[in-house]
């Protein structure tokens, strides 16, 4: 099943796609992060998604079919868009009533019992909350509907390096007990590294990579050796990025490992996540995409230069 | 109760699932770990790491791949055999002879790196003489570097 499936998804503003020609599948089961840089599209392609906004043009359903935004979608996805949406005003007890009346489904006993182990005040209004606990006050609330789906948007911006772990704790304790998938939006390239097994790239709009993260890594690896020679091979090799500097080149290749591609004195070592990412940011003309999706993109470019 | 706490090194390169697998080895391999002893749940090492639970459970099936651990439905995983013949009073003979030795290295004027650069390079030659294929090395090894 895929929790989240675009057809030449596109969104307009006025004269400006935020989104276009997005086609991707993320399927169930997953961490999967969606990594871009700002104005990318990440926020629009999520919140199309989770239903709070309508496409320009093509189609997005999700859970394994239901259109985006249908009752059957709301029911099991739950959202938590950036910087912690809650009621400032409201006590952290009124905010668990809000959520129940205001939803189908409430686990009212994980709810209390979540806030208990974190320690945060019933009575306290939720804007007197530390940032952490309006991070993990926003997710248990999002947890306590139970969802098949959560999707985070940029969950882990505002908070220092201790919340961070505490949030993800949480966020992968609900998926190892509960099956829950999820989908997050993050800039936090180090933390991502920890948490997703999916891959989604999107740069100028479009969906530039995405597949499983031990895929990929297996895929591509860096290449080092002499400048002098980088040019001849850079011909036969599948360049992604090119670092020259005055005595060696470094080349970040994709390969499918069926043919050698070490040339003789060069060295060749695996790549991290962040690596990759960044070698992708860096070059927004590659893409390294499922089979058949790769056609409607023009043919990567090769060394940079 | 649980006899092993996970910890990981983001710096290592080593991807998640084997900077677990490592550690189950060597607790086993020292004997901190015995036959029949549990490991954590894959939830409480979640919890604890924050890290994906596809990862644990990865790093888990490759333990039982290997037949150290035993996945019994219900209950946990459970370590099911021992990587180590030599007994513990062995093994602090053999540590307290190694640190007699590391520390003729250091007076030698030996740093870390020097330390562990020999010592990779003394296991090599025992493996390559208890193969039998000493006289083969300087090629195999060359093609090797080129690969690796």
């Amino acid at each position: 099943m895929n929790v989240i499936e675009a057809t030449r998804l596109g969104k307009r503003y006025g004269s400006t796609w935020a989104l276009r020609e997005c086609s991707l599948a993320i399927p169930d089961g997953h961490v999967a992060a969606l990594v871009g840089p700002n104005g990318a599209g990440k926020t629009t392609l999520l919140n199309l998604a989770v239903g709070l906004t309508t496409s320009t043009a093509g189609t997005v359903t999700v859970l394994g079919g239901a259109p985006a935004g249908s009752p059957v979608a709301r029911d099991g996805i739950a959202f938590v868009a950036q910087d912690a949406p809650l009621h400032k005003n409201l006590s952290v007890t009124d905010m668990l009533h809000l959520t129940r009346n205001l939803n189908q489904r409430f686990d009212q006993g994980y709810a209390t019992a979540r806030l208990g182990e974190l320690g945060i005040p019933l009575d306290r209004k939720t804007g007197k909350l530390s940032g952490g606990q309006q991070a993990q006050l926003a997710l248990t609330l999002a947890l306590s509907r139970r969802p098949r789906l959560l999707v985070l948007d940029e969950p882990m911006a505002s908070l220092d390096p201790l919340a961070r772990h505490d949030f993800m704790a949480t966020v992968m304790a609900a998926m190892a007990d509960d099956d829950v998938s999820v989908v997050l939006s993050s800039h936090v390239l180090a933390e991502l590294e920890r948490v997703a097994d999916y891959l989604v790239i999107l740069s100028r709009g479009s969906v530039q990579v995405a597949g499983e993260v031990d895929d990929l890594l297996a895929s591509h690896r860096v290449l080092s050796g002499p400048d002098a020679e980088a040019d001849r091979y850079a011909e036969c090799l599948d360049v992604v990025h090119a670092l020259h500097s005055k005595a060696q080149t470094h080349f970040l290749i994709r390969t499918d490992g069926s043919i050698n591609p070490v040339p003789p004195g060069w060295k060749a070592r695996p790549i991290t996540l962040e690596e990759l990412v960044l070698a992708y940011l860096r070059e927004p003309g590659a893409a390294s995409l499922p089979g058949p999706m790769r056609v409607r993109f023009a043919e990567p470019t090769e060394v940079a230069q | 109760m649980t006899s092993i706490e996970f910890s990981l090194d983001p710096t290592s390169g080593v991807p998640t699932y084997l900077q677990l697998v490592h550690q189950v080895e060597h607790a086993v391999r020292l004997g901190y770990l015995e036959a029949g002893d549990q490991l954590p749940t894959v939830k409480d090492v979640v919890a604890s790491l924050a890290i994906n639970p596809n990862t644990v459970a990865k790093a888990y099936r490759e333990l039982e791949t290997k037949g150290l651990t035993v996945g019994r439905p219900g209950q946990g995983t459970f370590i099911q055999s021992t990587l180590n013949p030599v007994a513990l009073p062995e093994l602090s003979g053999l540590q307290r002879s190694l640190l007699a030795w590391l520390a003729t290295a250091d007076t030698a004027g030996l740093d870390e790196d020097g330390i562990v650069a020999l010592f990779a390079n003394a296991l090599r030659e025992f493996r390559d003489r208890r193969s039998g294929s000493g006289v083969r090395r300087g090629a195999a090894s060359d093609e090797a570097e080129g690969v690796a």
